[in-house]
């Protein structure tokens, strides 16, 4: 498979895979994936038992019932399987696979999209505790690194706190950061930051928003809102609104990701806390069932802890053991 | 409530199987193969719902099943009993402290809830009656405006909170903050703590420092109702590295079916003290284990109902609206004071929920709770005398113009709520008429005649309900 060697040959690659690697290390030796290498060491030869381990692991890692079971039944059916006598061929004819789950044929992008008129205006939203506010002062950190001028609108004016919150990693970071009293219409805090923005000529504006679950109908009602006022102020804005997930999220991602699609049309994904055990599985899921694509991942609580998604590294970082071995 | 579609998804496939003659093993086999994808999507941990499965149908097999009235009834005995054991026995109380400040401490991964519940945690403990004079402290110095977030629930309670800052150790400001709560009478203290990775080696050692320190009465865990099957790695690392007490659901107001919950009971043995499911400080409420298999199942929450209403409703009143309703009467004042019950009783939703077969109707209905505000300002612009007298306001189409302008709702609002008032009433005197045995009929019967403006009640019996 062409893929590994690619991987091996590109050096360059692997330095830049090493932040993933780090994050997921855990992943891969506490969570179930490092099941994954085991069972190759163990097993030599397909079987029925061996598709139910695989069920079992790729459950495990939040993978979802329905997709798993497509993933399973998509495996059987291939033909490099038949008269597959080397292991080995059928690690990478998964990591293939999953390469195919994710990519279905089209060329994914991670990257934001960029209002080359003016000012880029970006939307962030999710359940509460997901990560929004801190993943807000990173994507900041990031684009403020590559050059950009970027400032931000606190929105979430709800939850206690949470204005000076975002002042505090704006501060860190060296951004502005628009706000209004606590239990201010989060609709107004984000004008302002659009006004703001355009006076003083903006590239980024970044908006927060309260954490809400997806089943909350007003609340939700009230995200289209903002939606609206940002798309009145900026033509063709917000030009993402990114879907904060937390990797520990179980199936309940799959409703959050469609109740936030029918509210906002999300256009990508921040998957967060994937320095912990948890496995992330649901983002295979998500981008399985409503095909939108990650961006960024979150690998711990500092700044810089943010990384472009990128589904080479991503599968890289799974999959890392295994291939050194080789 | 949170396990709706879990509930939905198992009475699917038992319903194929309540009220057969026979059972086969096909039968069994069909229903587990629901049963287990339910689960599994419910995010109950693998391992569990193997267990589960096996179990069921193992008992489903046996001998036992012949004993019983109809077979399929009892596959449904038996996957409720075991989904009973599944979730633990009994409902477990908190630990109290009877010769000092009682500590209670809660820790868990980030955004958890852990800060909101400290609030809620100190407001439910002194709405049961119990005269503590709380204190908080802010051990969590990593996130930033954690404290201010604590203080902000602390003003809202009126209680204080003890801080020193984000530089000092927090095994020192947790010392200090004792010490500081002896020296003022305070007899319960709850520490905020930051959330934290279980893998986290550096931050779980400074949490079995303070657990040391101060040996808390209560080491609560927060976990989150959407996690997936990554919960049991972060409840049996924190339990290998603290003494958890007992565990904190939180967040199930939302559509998460949390089978996290069902796995931590039986992994692990650690019990759900109480579940989340608001952001208000009010939306607590004690996890019981029994009444969540049958939530599960589909068959309401009746008990949970009883005592979040007679905890609201002052007896004197509601026993004197009793006698009024016994007598016919019934007017706008009632109305409004029922409102007021309502309102202190949590969102009408959560209420109407715990009935049984109304859960499933009520899944894409969405109560505006503001319309309850309206009502109530079309009320207020009526005066006393048609309060007391609602049939003057029935009869006269100036009167109701005048309250429309009053109250500044349209006119076909006021009219609209003269009607349903109308058709309340009726229900109401319908009742009073009825005798003993009609009532007690018809509570048997599941559903009685309640007022509620939602249509489409369930067929009496046993909607969603399961006769054993």
């Amino acid at each position: 498979m062409g893929l590994f060697d690619w991987f091996r040959k590109n050096k360059k690659k692997k330095e830049e895979s090493k932040k993933y690697k780090e994050g997921l290390a855990k992943t891969r030796k506490q969570g179930s994936l490092s099941r994954l290498t085991r069972l190759f060491n163990e097993k030599d030869r397909i079987d029925d038992d061996l598709f139910d381990q695989l069920e079992e692991i790729f459950v495990m890692a939040d993978m979802g019932v329905e997709t798993t079971v497509k993933f399973i039944d998509s495996l059987r059916d291939d033909e490099r399987l038949d008269d597959l006598e080397d292991m080995k061929l059928l690690q990478e004819i998964i990591v293939d696979k999953m390469f195919d789950l994710y990519l279905k044929g089209e060329i994914v992008n991670s990257n934001l999209n960029v209002n080359k008129e003016g000012l880029s205006v970006y939307l962030f939203v999710g359940v509460n505790g997901s990560g929004k506010t801190t993943s807000i002062a990173k994507v900041a950190n990031k684009l403020k690194k590559e050059g950009k001028k970027v400032c931000m609108a606190a929105g979430d004016t709800f939850r206690a706190g949470a204005i000076k919150q975002l002042k505090i990693w704006g501060d860190r970071v060296g951004c502005p950061v628009i706000t209004k009293e606590e239990g201010s219409d989060p609709s107004a805090v984000i004008f302002d930051g659009i006004k703001f923005a355009k006076e003083n000529g903006y590239d980024v504006l970044l908006c927060d928003t309260a954490g809400r679950l997806q089943t909350k109908v007003n609340l939700m009602k009230e995200l289209e809102k903002i939606k609206r006022v940002i798309s009145r102020e900026v033509p063709n804005a917000p030009h993402d609104t990114l879907l904060v997930i937390d990797a520990t999220t179980g199936q309940n991602g799959l409703n959050q990701a469609k109740s936030f699609i029918e509210a906002t049309d999300i256009s990508g994904i921040i998957l967060t806390k994937l320095d912990g055990t948890a496995k992330g599985g649901i983002v295979l899921a998500i981008r399985d069932v409503y095909n939108v694509p990650i961006k960024f991942i979150g690998l711990g609580e500092k700044m810089d802890d943010l990384e472009y998604f990128d589904l080479e590294k991503y599968i890289y970082g799974l999959f890392a053991e295994l291939i050194e071995e080789e | 409530m949170a396990f709706e579609s879990l509930s939905e998804r198992i009475s699917m496939a038992l319903r194929k199987i309540t009220g057969r003659a026979n059972l086969t093993e096909k039968d069994i086999d069909t229903m587990m193969r629901e049963i287990r994808l339910s689960l599994l999507e419910a995010d109950v941990n693998y391992k569990v719902v193997r267990d589960f499965t096996k179990e069921v149908k193992e008992k489903a097999l046996g001998e036992k099943i012949m004993k019983s009235l109809s077979p399929g009834d009892m596959v449904v005995k038996i996957v409720r009993d075991e989904l009973k054991k599944l979730m633990g026995d009994e409902a477990a109380p908190l630990n109290y402290n009877l010769s000092g400040p009682t500590v209670f401490m809660l820790v868990g991964l980030q955004g958890g809830g852990k800060t909101t519940h400290v609030g809620k945690l100190a407001n439910y403990i002194r709405k049961q009656g119990d005269k503590k004079r709380p204190l908080f402290i802010a051990a969590d110095i990593y996130r930033p405006a954690a404290i201010d977030q604590l203080k902000t629930i602390g003003k809202s309670l009126n209680i204080p909170v003890f801080e020193m800052g984000t530089k000092e150790k927090v095994v020192k400001i947790v010392g200090e903050g004792i010490k500081y709560a002896k020296a003022n009478k305070h007899d319960l203290v709850i520490i905020d703590t930051a959330g934290r990775l279980h893998i986290d080696d550096e931050m779980m050692d400074e949490l079995v420092e303070v657990e040391k320190a101060v040996k808390p009465d209560e080491v609560l865990l927060t976990i989150d109702a959407m996690m997936g099957q990554d919960a049991i790695n972060v409840i049996e690392t924190f339990n290998a590295r603290l003494n958890i007490t007992g565990c904190i659901l939180t967040k199930l107001d939302g559509d998460a079916r949390g089978g996290a919950a069902l796995s931590v009971r039986y992994l692990t043995n650690i019990p759900i003290k109480f579940i989340g499911v608001g952001e208000k400080l009010d939306d607590l409420e004690v996890f019981h284990p029994d009444r969540m298999a049958d939530r599960i199942l589909g068959m309401g929450d009746i008990v949970s109902l009883v005592e979040k209403t007679t905890q609201a409703v002052e007896e004197e009143e509601a026993e004197k609206m009793a006698q009024k309703m016994q007598k016919g009467k019934y007017d706008y004042n009632d109305f409004l004071k029922q409102m007021k019950w309502i309102k202190r009783m949590g969102s009408l939703k959560g209420i109407l929920k715990l009935i049984p077969g109304i859960g499933q109707q009520l899944k894409n209905i969405e109560f505006d709770e503001k319309q309850l505000a309206y009502i109530e300002a079309i009320i207020f612009s009526m005066t006393e005398y048609e309060r007391c007298n609602p049939e003057i306001i029935a009869r006269s189409s100036s009167r109701r113009t005048r309250i429309s302008k009053g109250s500044g709702r349209p006119y076909p609002e006021v009219n609209a709520l003269v009607r349903r008032f109308d058709t309340m009433k009726k229900q109401v005197e319908q009742l009073s008429r009825m005798d003993e045995d009609q009532i007690k009929n018809m509570q048997k019967g599941g559903m009685p005649q309640m007022p509620q403006p939602k249509k489409r009640k369930g067929k009496g019996k046993g909607k969603g309900g399961f006769r054993f």
